[in-house]
């Protein structure tokens, strides 16, 4: 098991800017025949900021879910790094070898306090006989402060996570994120219920993380997007519909048609 | 020895419920060590040997329902057959005390128990080979229940068996057992189980020495097992095991390989229950297949839920609540004492989801409000 791990591990190939970090050919799901994805094609470069629109129920997070093995596809592959097949791995095996995920659905451990959260999440041996001594050093703690200043829940640290606001979980989650520091960052919908000020926030994060990670991003709201895309992908009913600039985006007809509505 | 001491003081920090039960336990053992060997038998203060034992079968129940708390009040698996753990170190505790009865059974038959010679065998069935050793036995208490978690918990866990599902197999679990137990021709005693025992360690079980000694090892069990949990607890992997608890999925898409945690606690919580039915054996007297039954095993988790889940203490608690309630139910008025325990679970349920605990710590917090609405 640890052979194939690191056997895994050594199938990511070099992580340089313009090298494939991610690779999904010909992904198809079907839910009771109906296909959510369909023959989904999709290449994510490493230390890209992409972001992925689609109408609701384009398929958006459920190609989150096969990326992170929540959903097994019935056809196609799913390629980390150059050959590393994630159809092969569970999600504990997909998480640990670097790919991190903010859910559409805020998802934080209620009954645990912000900093316990980040704990968590962070970084390291998850391996049970490994947690059971865990201390924390110094480091490790300064990372996590350091975490809880940016997504700004400093003040909250102690408080358990279930009084927090729906956008505070956004943030909490985002801090999740960055402690497990992925290599690849899957963000499905991170603006929802946040204010302007906030949104504006997320989008410095994000791009900053674009520096040395991957970002996936989805999203509805075109603001943002417009705010911080290079390149954009449009799916629609499970499978890739354009990809361009933001402004090829937005000049696109087929696109204009279906998801602009005009 | 001083760093033993410090390690516990850390690990008992902040958990004031737990240290005031203990504490209360600690001077009940004491006060009625002391009552019963150094007390005259016809002075007032004199405490039966009966009550002896009834306290230390008492502290074996606690120490069963802690081990049950640790499952379900902190990773959220809620077995309805942990009375087969428990059962499983009694009998490895009675095989042994059955091997020190020698020739002085009723046959006279120092090669086998007497329900063996009665059931005509010849020579001793091999698992019941090494059970003259105590330290074998001792070994078996722990290893036999492990072992069977082990084995349950790998293939239930590892198909993502969760939920309603997972309870409903652990109590097939237990009433398989039980089954099985019933049988003469398993060799242990079928029916009656196994009892008659004579002695201990060389010791007399009947003796008031013995007792005590008994009673005071099942609260250092307790104590003992309460600390192994809490450290557990309090640790990274306790707060892990929390996280599995609340939302299982997203622990996983952390990194957490769930299965092993999850594992790693129900094998801990196995071997804990187990050895609470090994001290429970040798102070009752007897153990027999009905400690299988799913019946006991759902009594435990309502033990549990009356204490206040999630708490480990709460469980010692409740343990001590409903099996005090039961001695005095089943000899005032046994008829009632199912319905009145049934009652209770239904009114905990449903106005005391935190169990008593959770009724102390709010009598706590109105007291302090009103405290403070009084100050200003
Ligand atoms: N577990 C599931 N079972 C059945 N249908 C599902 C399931 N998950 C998603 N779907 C369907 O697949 C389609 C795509 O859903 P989703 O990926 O959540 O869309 P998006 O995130 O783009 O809004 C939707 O029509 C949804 O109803
Ligand atoms: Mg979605």
């Amino acid at each position: 098991m640890l052979l194939l791990e690191h056997d895994n591990t050594d199938n990511i190939g070099e992580l340089k800017k313009g090298n494939r970090i991610l690779y999904l050919d010909d992904v198809t799901v079907s839910f009771d025949g109906f296909k959510a994805l369909n023959s989904l094609s999709l290449t994510i470069e490493y230390e890209e900021l992409r972001c992925i629109i689609g109408a609701n129920g384009a398929g958006k997070s459920t190609m989150m879910d096969v990326i992170t093995g929540k959903t097994r596809p019935d056809t196609g592959n799913v390629v980390f790094g150059q050959a590393v097949d994630l159809l092969k791995m569970d999600e504990p095996a997909i998480a640990q070898i670097g790919i991190g995920r903010k859910f559409q659905k805020p998802t934080v451990f209620e009954g645990h306090s912000v900093f316990e959260n980040l704990e968590l999440a962070m970084k390291g041996d998850k391996r049970f006989f490994k947690t059971l001594f865990a201390c924390m050093s110094g480091e490790q703690r300064d990372k996590i402060e350091e975490a809880m200043v940016l997504i700004g829940l400093k003040d909250f640290y102690k408080k358990e996570a279930s009084i927090l606001s729906h956008g505070q979980k956004q943030w909490l989650e985002i801090g999740m994120l960055l402690m497990q520091d992925p290599k690849v960052l899957l963000v499905d919908e991170p603006v929802a219920g946040m204010t302007p000020g906030e949104v504006e926030k997320t989008g410095q994060i994000l791009t900053d993380l674009s520096k040395n990670h991957s970002v996936v991003v989805v999203e509805h709201d075109m603001e943002f997007i417009r705010s911080i895309a290079k390149k954009v992908t449009v799916l629609h009913e499970g499978s890739v519909l354009a990809e361009g600039s933001i402004k090829n985006i937005q000049e696109n007809e087929k696109v204009r048609k279906v998801y602009l509505g005009e | 020895m001083k760093t033993n001491i410090s390690l516990v003081q850390q690990i008992l920090q902040k958990d004031k419920g737990g240290k005031i039960v203990l504490l209360m336990l600690f001077f009940v053992v004491v006060f009625v060590a002391i009552s019963n060997l150094l007390i005259p038998k016809d002075s007032f203060f004199y405490i039966s040997t009966y009550t002896v034992t009834l306290l230390g079968k008492y502290l074996a129940f606690a120490l069963l329902a802690l081990a049950l708390d640790l499952v379900w009040g902190f990773i959220g698996i809620l077995s309805l057959g942990h009375g087969a753990f428990f059962a499983l170190g009694g009998y490895s505790m009675g095989m042994y005390l059955m091997r020190q009865i020698g020739d002085r059974g009723v046959y006279g038959n120092a090669e086998l128990p007497d329900f063996m010679v009665f059931m005509n065998l010849k020579e001793l069935p091999w698992f019941w080979c090494g059970f003259d050793n105590f330290f074998f036995a001792a070994f078996m208490i722990a290893f036999v229940p492990a072992l069977l978690a082990f084995i349950f918990g790998w293939l239930a866990f590892r198909s993502r068996v969760t939920g309603v599902y997972l309870s409903i197999i652990t109590q097939a679990l237990t009433y398989a057992l039980m089954l099985a137990f019933f049988r003469n021709d398993m060799g242990f005693g079928g029916n009656n189980g196994l009892t008659d025992f004579k002695d201990i360690l060389g010791f007399d079980l009947q003796s008031d020495g013995t007792r005590i000694s008994l009673l005071v090892l099942s609260f250092l069990a307790l104590l003992g097992g309460y600390i192994v949990s809490k450290y557990i607890i309090n640790s990274r992997l306790g707060r892990v095991c929390i996280a599995i608890r609340d939302t299982e999925s997203r622990v996983r898409f952390l990194g957490y390989k769930v299965e092993q945690y999850k594992l790693f606690i129900f094998v801990v919580s196995a071997i804990l229950a187990g050895i609470a039915g090994a001290l429970y054996v040798p102070q009752v007297g007897i153990i027999n297949p009905s400690v299988f039954s799913p019946m006991f095993s759902i009594e435990l988790v309502i033990w549990v839920a009356i204490g206040g889940r999630g708490t480990l203490y709460g469980a010692i608690i409740g343990a001590f609540i409903v099996n005090y309630a039961s001695t005095y139910f089943t000899s005032a008025l046994p008829e009632v004492w199912l319905y009145a325990l049934g009652g209770l679970f239904v009114i905990v349920t449903l106005f005391l989801p935190k169990g008593a605990v959770g009724f102390i710590k709010k009598l706590n917090l109105k007291k302090y409000t009103e405290v403070s609405n009084a100050s200003s």
